[in-house]
């Protein structure tokens, strides 16, 4: 099955490895990710402004691309799984905004919400399944206590974002299990990592990737797992406590045995 | 008190304010809820009285995180963050009046610090 994949910004640059071994496991599970020639960066954050247009248009180009070649679409940062979600949610939704958009990109059809996302760990959960995948581990984490770190963009808000439950999400943990490992359960996984603010308020990003970590250990966790560049910064450079944060397409791809030859 | 302000910030938030019962969740659950001079619910009870300007000239515009915590969580669907987002806009698009200029990016960077980063202030914090 071949899918359009959506990079984003940060998957060419310092997030290289989360980019890296989410196309060596699609290939290993035989799906294919086809990567947009003309794809712009999706801007990091929603504006949930109704009279904000200029700034939704990229991800309105990105969604278009993947209609007109009759694909469904692919994200792993959580950011732009945020942004293109929920410009997608709002130009179905408000018929306005729709109107407006269209005026401006002048497309050779009119783009109304048509296209399907899907954030990597949906598809895998939806497209693949868990039960596939588990069948195609060869590699399987054994004994590893794994937290899930869903943080905010992931699942927020849910109604644009129809991934899993809000507050009770379970398709990070259910991957883990598929991976052999053990998931842990703690208090801050569906919390805010400080995002952004690290740019101008380290105390705050601080504060805030302490509490995610610390409640994190505290459950007895042996890593954590996240799907945002972001997330991965604040968790590692801004939180004191000792405990490895990594891609969850680097666990896929170890699970899948395909890490080695990636490195090699 | 400022009425046209006040119907930019509706206009551009869609949100209705009336709804909201001061049950105070939405500061609740506010990761910025410490570091904010006013918070999430202030927001709401404010923009319903018109005193648009007070948030305007506040740090707390430039303190949420765009969590959506407020936003799943609040019982009678206000949507907060979209107030706060909607008085921020009101105040960056004045003339000048940038958050965040690109000269100051350089002294913000570190080896490991995400595009992600950079491009998300840029969207929050400038026009």
């Amino acid at each position: 099955m071949t899918f359009s994949y959506y990079p984003g910004c940060t998957l060419k640059t310092k997030a290289k490895v989360l980019d890296k071994y989410a196309r060596a496991s699609a290939e290993a599970l035989g799906i294919t990710l086809e990567e947009p020639a003309d794809w712009q960066c999706c801007g990091g954050a929603y504006t949930t402004s109704a009279d904000e247009i200029a700034t939704k248009l990229s991800a309105v180009r990105t969604l278009n691309s993947a209609k007109e070649l009759g694909r469904d679409l692919i994200t792993v940062c959580s950011a732009c799984h945020n942004v293109i979600k929920q410009t997608n949610y709002d130009i179905s939704n408000n018929e306005d905004m729709a109107m407006k958009v269209n005026n401006y990109l002048k497309l050779d059809e009119p783009y109304n919400g048509e296209t399907k996302v899907y954030h990597y760990l949906e598809m895998l959960r939806d497209v693949v399944g868990f039960d596939t995948l588990r069948e195609k581990v060869v590699n399987p984490l054994k004994g590893k206590k794994i937290a899930a770190y869903y943080g905010c963009l992931l699942l927020r808000p849910s109604k644009a974002l129809a991934m899993d439950d809000p507050e009770n999400p379970t398709i990070m943990e259910d991957f883990i299990r598929a991976l052999g490992a053990e998931p842990v359960i703690y208090s801050q996984r569906n919390e805010c990592c400080g995002g952004y603010i690290t740019m101008e308020d380290k105390a705050q990003a601080s504060k805030r990737s302490n509490a995610v970590m610390d409640s994190a250990k505290d459950k007895g966790a042996d890593m954590v797992i996240t799907a945002c560049p972001l997330c991965m910064y604040n968790l590692k450079t801004n939180s004191d406590v000792d405990l490895p944060v990594v891609y969850f397409t680097e666990l896929l791809a170890e699970a899948l045995g395909v890490k080695e030859q990636e490195e090699a | 008190m400022d009425n046209k302000l006040k119907e930019q910030v509706l206009r551009s938030s869609q949100v209705n304010v009336l709804k909201c019962m001061r049950c105070g969740k939405c500061s609740g659950t506010c990761p910025s809820y410490d570091e904010m001079e006013y918070h999430p619910h202030q927001f709401v009870y404010m923009v319903e009285k018109g005193d648009i300007e007070k948030l305007m000239n506040s740090k707390s515009i430039y303190k949420c995180l765009t969590c959506f915590a407020c936003v799943d969580r609040c019982p009678r669907d206000v949507q907060p963050a979209k107030i706060v987002e909607a008085v921020r806009l009101a105040a960056i698009r004045q003339q000048g009046n940038n958050h965040l200029i690109p000269d100051q990016i350089p002294s913000m960077l570190d080896e490991e610090l995400p595009q992600q980063a950079i491009v998300t202030a840029f969207r929050k914090y400038t026009k």
